[in-house]
């Protein structure tokens, strides 16, 4: 018995011990206001069977702010209702029974400046596992402008970028090496120097290169790099290698960095497997040493790609700008991985723009205002070839890297002819576009004319001209009524 | 050796047209509009020589068309290229970029090695045409017809 409860109470006081519902206990609040300070979370909550979606998404606000199961009196020690998360909106997903949004505010105060380990750690290190939960997933976040200004974010950024490599006004375009493993050094490094002597601007390291026995990481970099430089002298332009720096330690990372530094090379690259502290150290050590920061996203799609569970992958984009990396995958529509074109154009617009306003059509839940932080670079790879260089030119725009990596090395003329092709069809398309022409339309129609006068192009039109990956997406946006917030 | 450079050095050299059309989609975006020349085409050349100052508040292509040919008949074998500059927030920046004349024979780059331990190389690209003092490196090409690129 609590010397706190009111005399003819049925229900519990605050205070009492035992367990309380997460809303008695302030984790819900249809009244609160964010504060513009505020860091807001949406979540997509499957309540187990039974179990009330408010008091659902109350625990979900508690479980990744303040609360434990019981109530403890340590809490009295602390200004406990400013510390803990307040769910401010719940709305059943419509079309989907079962599944509810809740809209979590949590005070800037529960997070360290600058650290997406915390960041992450906080919202989604503790409620994912949480029982009376079929499903859980976290769809979008805000990051208060306030927050937004701790981070260093992109190492460079889109315009920094092109001003480095002196390219602009056009997509730029890239190549992961394949096969994806076992070419020895020597002949992985031919494969860089025909891909940039033809006309790509990049070669990619495949994220699951790093240092293995058929060909050891200092080999990888002294062969790439005379690939990269010869082809800077064949064609007069700016090449790079984005060498993959991944390694087991942190200490290792920087070293194997250094060393392309030395070599001169323009980017290295990391894959999101290292972890957000990793990706961090190595976002400040790019900026420091003047180098492109590449990041494949490894690994994500076991945990971005279903509708009902895991955290979205416009989230993982967020966080990758604030670290911040300057090129990052964000999903092609038309190739054979997972993305329809209107969550993909979420993401884009995520890493790209300034101010992204609500917009629940493309996945969009909150209004983000960035505060002037250079955008990243979506990089769109993975089955898409030359044939389809209208379609990704109209879903993408300028600032994006192309990547053709089968679409290169597999042209039946050779590595070269199939660069070229993709640089004459790209220059061709971006050329339409800027003369006005209907290019989406027209598209077929302007790469035939390309190839009339390129024979690298005719034949690349010829092999791969009929491919599409055409399946049904796992995670297209719901129609969702508006957001207040 | 064909130098690559700008947005569509890929595709056959731009007829006076289509340069029209290029200049046509800078303005329609208010992007000001420069001209640049220079005889030393190496990559890493960002400060190629200003041909007057760029335009500004103009609505169609034809003054910079006439500044072009202004600019190609006075450095008939320079490399002479159009940046358009795009000045809002968050871009400030070159908008656009594209080759608007060649000189007739295009030597192209030497790559220089220094050696370095075991086999590190430090790289540096030259161009052959800057070996001759600036204004005398391209000359016009012979009755052969231009070398084979």
């Amino acid at each position: 018995m609590s010397i706190d409860a009111p005399l003819d109470s049925a229900a519990p006081a605050r205070w009492d011990p035992g367990v309380h519902s997460y809303v008695s206990m302030g984790y819900y609040n249809a009244d609160y206001v964010p504060k513009d300070t505020d860091v807001l979370a949406m979540f997509r909550i499957t309540p187990q069977p039974g179990v009330d979606p408010i008091e659902a998404a109350a625990a979900v606000a508690g479980e990744s702010s303040t609360a434990t199961w019981t109530v403890v009196w340590t809490d009295r020690l602390t200004a406990n209702t400013h510390y803990q998360a307040k769910c401010y909106q719940v709305t059943p997903v419509p079309g989907r029974d079962g599944e509810y949004f809740a809209y979590i505010a949590y005070d800037l105060d529960l997070f360290e400046e600058a650290s997406i380990a915390n960041l992450t750690s906080s919202i989604i290190g503790n409620v994912f596992g949480f029982k009376p939960l079929l499903a859980l997933r976290l769809e979008d976040m805000r990051i208060p402008v306030a927050y937004v200004k701790t981070f260093q974010g992109p190492a460079h950024g889109i315009v920094m970028e092109r001003e480095y490599l002196n390219k602009y006004g056009r997509p730029l375009l890239g190549a992961t090496i394949k096969p994806k493993l076992g070419l020895s050094a020597r002949n992985y490094g031919r494969v860089v120097y025909e891909a940039c002597r033809g006309g790509l601007d990049f070669t990619k390291d495949d994220e699951n290169i790093n240092s293995q026995p058929f060909m050891r990481w200092r080999d990888r970099f002294l062969f790439g790099m005379e690939g990269v430089n010869r082809a800077m002298a064949e064609t007069g332009e700016i090449k790079g290698h984005y060498f993959n720096v991944t390694a087991a330690t942190i200490e290792e990372m920087y070293e194997r960095a250094e060393f392309a530094k030395e070599l001169g090379s323009v980017v290295v690259m990391i894959d999101l497997t290292i972890g957000y502290s990793a990706m961090q150290s190595m976002a400040h050590w790019a900026r420091r040493n003047g180098v492109l920061l590449h990041l494949h996203r490894a690994g994500h799609g076991t945990y971005t790609r279903q509708k009902t569970h895991g955290v979205s992958f416009r989230v993982i984009s967020k966080w990758c700008r604030l670290i911040g990396v300057d090129h990052i995958h964000a999903g092609t529509v038309v190739g054979k991985l997972e993305g329809d074109p209107a969550t993909t154009k979420g993401f884009y617009d995520t890493l790209r723009d300034d101010h992204i306003p609500i917009n629940p059509g493309n996945g969009i839940y909150f209004e983000q205002d960035w505060a002037s932080m250079p955008g990243v670079m979506p990089v769109a790879s993975g089955g898409i070839h030359a044939g389809q260089m209208h379609q990704l030119l109209d879903l993408f725009g300028d600032d994006v890297i192309l990547q053709f990596g089968g679409g290169t090395i597999g042209h039946p003329m050779g590595i070269a002819a199939g660069a070229e092709a993709n640089r004459v069809a790209l220059e061709a398309m971006v050329k339409a576009r800027n003369e006005g022409r209907d290019f989406l339309r027209e598209g077929p129609d302007l790469l035939r004319k390309a190839a009339a006068t390129n024979r690298p192009l005719e034949v690349a039109l010829a092999t791969w001209g009929d491919v599409t990956f055409d399946y049904t997406s796992t995670d297209a946006p719901d129609a969702v009524p508006t957001a207040s917030h | 050796m064909r130098l690559r450079h700008g947005a569509f050095s890929y595709l056959p050299d731009l007829t006076d047209d289509e340069i029209a059309a290029q200049v046509r989609y800078a303005l329609e975006h208010e992007w000001p509009v420069s001209i640049e020349y220079t005889d030393d085409p190496h990559p890493r050349n960002i400060y190629w020589e200003l041909w007057g100052l760029p335009m500004f508040d103009l609505h169609e292509p034809d003054g910079v068309l006439a500044e072009i040919k202004a600019c190609r008949a006075t450095f008939p074998q320079h490399y002479v290229r159009v940046l358009a500059y795009d000045a809002r927030l968050g871009r400030q920046t070159t908008a656009l970029s594209f080759l608007v004349q060649r000189p007739d024979v295009e030597p192209g780059f030497r790559l220089e090695r220094v050696e370095g331990p075991d086999r590190t190389q430090r790289y540096s690209v030259r161009s052959y045409a800057a070996e001759a003092p600036a204004g005398s490196r391209y000359p016009v090409a012979s009755s052969h017809g231009p070398e084979p690129t």
